[in-house]
């Protein structure tokens, strides 16, 4: 629909070629006028720090030694990839990103099924399943730390207790098992999100199509399984990918929770414990070098997901 | 245009009346459960917040113990003085000023990138989206050092320009697929009735795509007002915000958990007021426009 506002630069026009080159330079420039502010906005805010990341990740830098500073080569890369400390928190970055994501996706997808049909106080069961993702994340994490995992009288052993008397089991979940309590605490938050996404593919699938497949004698099986699972798979990529590269930023749940204690310290955080702490600029810069090209592998994906989505509607 | 999540869809009958019936029922005794167990934790929180102290310590939990404003009260201060009024002013200070500098630049980068698109907009708008992957912790030491040696560190208006930032590509995205919405027929038949171009922006467009501005703008303050790593960084007293103040009151006060309950619900009460308003669009928000 856009095109049609493209500036008609046919051969009817009576002016020499030079005028109309000029003109139309002009038109260019005037219609990237209201893009321009935005534009260099982003880029000197977001770029310029990538850049000056990217020098500093090959400098010996650390701020307790200033004397000290000087051109490194690639040591702060060999010591990030070899250092025993940054291989545990790449590792427990890519378990918890890829449990997360996965649990959240597929309990969205069950969940989104459930309220994809007309019963009784759906709209109340949908704010109810949306809640949870418009808590505060430091603060959803403080209650999850504090008011649910907490061993003497957090609800989780209260309802052990409620069940099986004063003899319960009462486990301390955070040192028993640190990371699944931050996936659990994170799936949480995070399945309202996906169940949002797959929900409103859910409710773009090709209604006449499924009543002719049903009159036509297919099962409600056979109907998910080839109809509309395969409509479905780019809300589920789109919401794997978006909440990957949410999740694998994640700093709000492994600082509150544990403090990337007990084995728990994803790439965020140890960067975050390199500067903050250790004051090793040019560690931290390496490491989030490291953190860029991971993600770029992720984005690629992301981005070719929203592209295709985004043809799909230019199309329609 | 926004997802109609409302409108009742009846599955036209396969089975026999009497067992899709069962089937309904049981279908929809699960769904409650599920958002049963999903509220829980918020229902648990604000309980625990009305409680006092030592009610909200039991074991097995006390559900019908008296209700008290007391971990309110010391949240704000009662007992230690300590105001966590600075810090959500703060909060309020950088969500509200960012969000308003995002929609002064994304609107008009939509404009030009639907109602009069320059050449590769869409590469243009694939830049922006790719900013937002960015991740944000690789940024951080770079940041820190510049505001450093300018004299910014502990300044809200540095929060304001990085909260900026992180939501400009998300308010182009939204307000460009918002834009897009705008027939083409209409502009022209303004412009053909002799109105200029503020005035057909104004009369025209504007009331069309003010629910859309709007929605940008509740996802964008939310965005603003979760954020804490760059907060916790580069904010120390002057500057602090309300998720900075969350953590560091924990370790400051020991466990009280009613005061950290109250604490929990005051902060996140913005939010979900401002998610509840934009609840048609925040899928669209969420996946930057992508799905409508």
């Amino acid at each position: 629909m856009t095109t049609e506002l493209q500036p008609q630069t046919g051969p009817t026009w009576d002016r020499s070629a030079e005028e109309k080159q000029a003109l139309r330079r002009a038109g260019d420039w005037a219609r990237r006028a209201p893009l321009l502010p935005a534009l260099i906005f982003l880029i000197i805010v977001t770029q310029v720090p990538f850049v000056i990341t990217l020098v500093i990740s090959f400098m010996n830098w650390n701020a307790y030694y200033p004397d000290e500073r000087g051109f490194a080569g690639v040591d702060n890369f060999r010591r990030v990839l070899t250092d025993v400390n940054t291989r545990d928190s790449i590792i427990t970055t890519i378990q918890l990103t890829v449990s997360v994501v996965l649990v959240s996706v597929v309990l969205g997808l069950l969940i989104a099924l459930l309220l994809d049909r007309a019963f009784r106080g759906r709209g109340v069961v949908r704010t109810m399943m949306i809640t949870p993702f418009l808590i505060v994340p430091v603060a959803a994490a403080l209650v999850w730390k504090h008011a649910l995992y907490n061993p003497e009288y957090g609800l989780l052993n209260g309802v052990l207790t409620w069940i099986f008397g004063a003899n319960a089991p009462q486990p301390d979940w955070i040192s028993m098992m640190p990371l699944t309590a931050i996936v659990v605490s994170l799936v949480w938050q995070w399945t309202p999100f996906m169940m949002l996404i797959i929900l409103a593919g859910l409710q773009s699938k090709p209604l006449d199509v499924i009543e002719a497949a049903r009159i036509d004698g297919a099962s409600t099986w056979q109907i998910f399984r080839f109809m509309t699972l395969p409509h479905l798979r780019q809300y589920l990529e789109l919401g794997a990918l978006l909440g990957s590269i949410y999740i694998v930023q994640n700093f709000d749940a492994v600082f509150t929770i544990t403090s990337g204690g007990l084995g728990t310290a994803n790439l965020p955080y140890t960067i975050y414990q390199t500067f903050y702490n250790a004051q090793d600029y040019g560690r931290a810069s390496a490491a989030g070098v490291v953190v860029v090209i991971g993600t770029i592998v992720i984005a690629t994906f992301a981005l070719r997901t929203v592209s295709s989505l985004f043809r799909e509607e230019g199309s329609r | 245009m926004t997802t109609t999540v409302e409108a009742p869809r009846v599955a036209p009958p396969s089975a026999p009346p009497a067992r899709r019936n069962r089937t309904g029922t049981l279908l929809t005794v699960v769904a409650w459960l599920v958002g049963i167990l999903f509220i829980i934790p918020v229902l648990w929180m604000v309980l625990t917040s009305f409680h006092s102290e030592t009610d909200a310590a039991t074991n097995p939990p006390s559900l019908f113990a008296p209700l008290t404003l007391d971990g309110y009260a010391n949240f704000f201060g009662a007992q230690t003085g300590a105001s966590p009024w600075p810090s959500l002013l703060n909060s309020l200070t950088a969500s509200v000023l960012s969000t308003a500098l995002v929609l002064l630049l994304a609107i008009p980068a939509a404009y030009a990138l639907s109602i009069r698109p320059v050449r590769k907009w869409t590469d243009v708008l694939f830049f922006f989206l790719s900013t937002k992957m960015l991740p944000v912790v690789a940024g951080l030491l770079p940041v820190y050092l510049i505001a450093q040696r300018i004299g910014m560190l502990d300044n809200i208006w540095l929060l304001i320009i990085l909260y900026t930032s992180m939501n400009l590509p998300i308010a182009v995205w939204m307000m460009r697929s918002f834009l897009a919405e705008v027939p083409v027929e209409v502009l022209e038949a303004a412009a053909i009735d002799g109105a200029g171009l503020m005035r057909t922006l104004r009369t025209v467009v504007a009331p069309m795509v003010l629910p859309g501005i709007a929605a940008t703008s509740l996802i964008c303050f939310i965005f603003s007002w979760n954020e804490l790593l760059f907060a916790r960084v580069l904010t120390a007293t002057v500057a602090q915000t309300a998720p900075v103040y969350l953590t560091g009151f924990v370790t400051s006060q020991g466990l009280f958990l009613a005061t950290v309950c109250a604490a929990a619900v005051v902060v996140s009460l913005p939010v979900l007021i401002a998610g509840f308003a934009a609840q048609d669009k925040l899928v669209q928000g969420l996946s930057m426009g992508a799905i409508k």
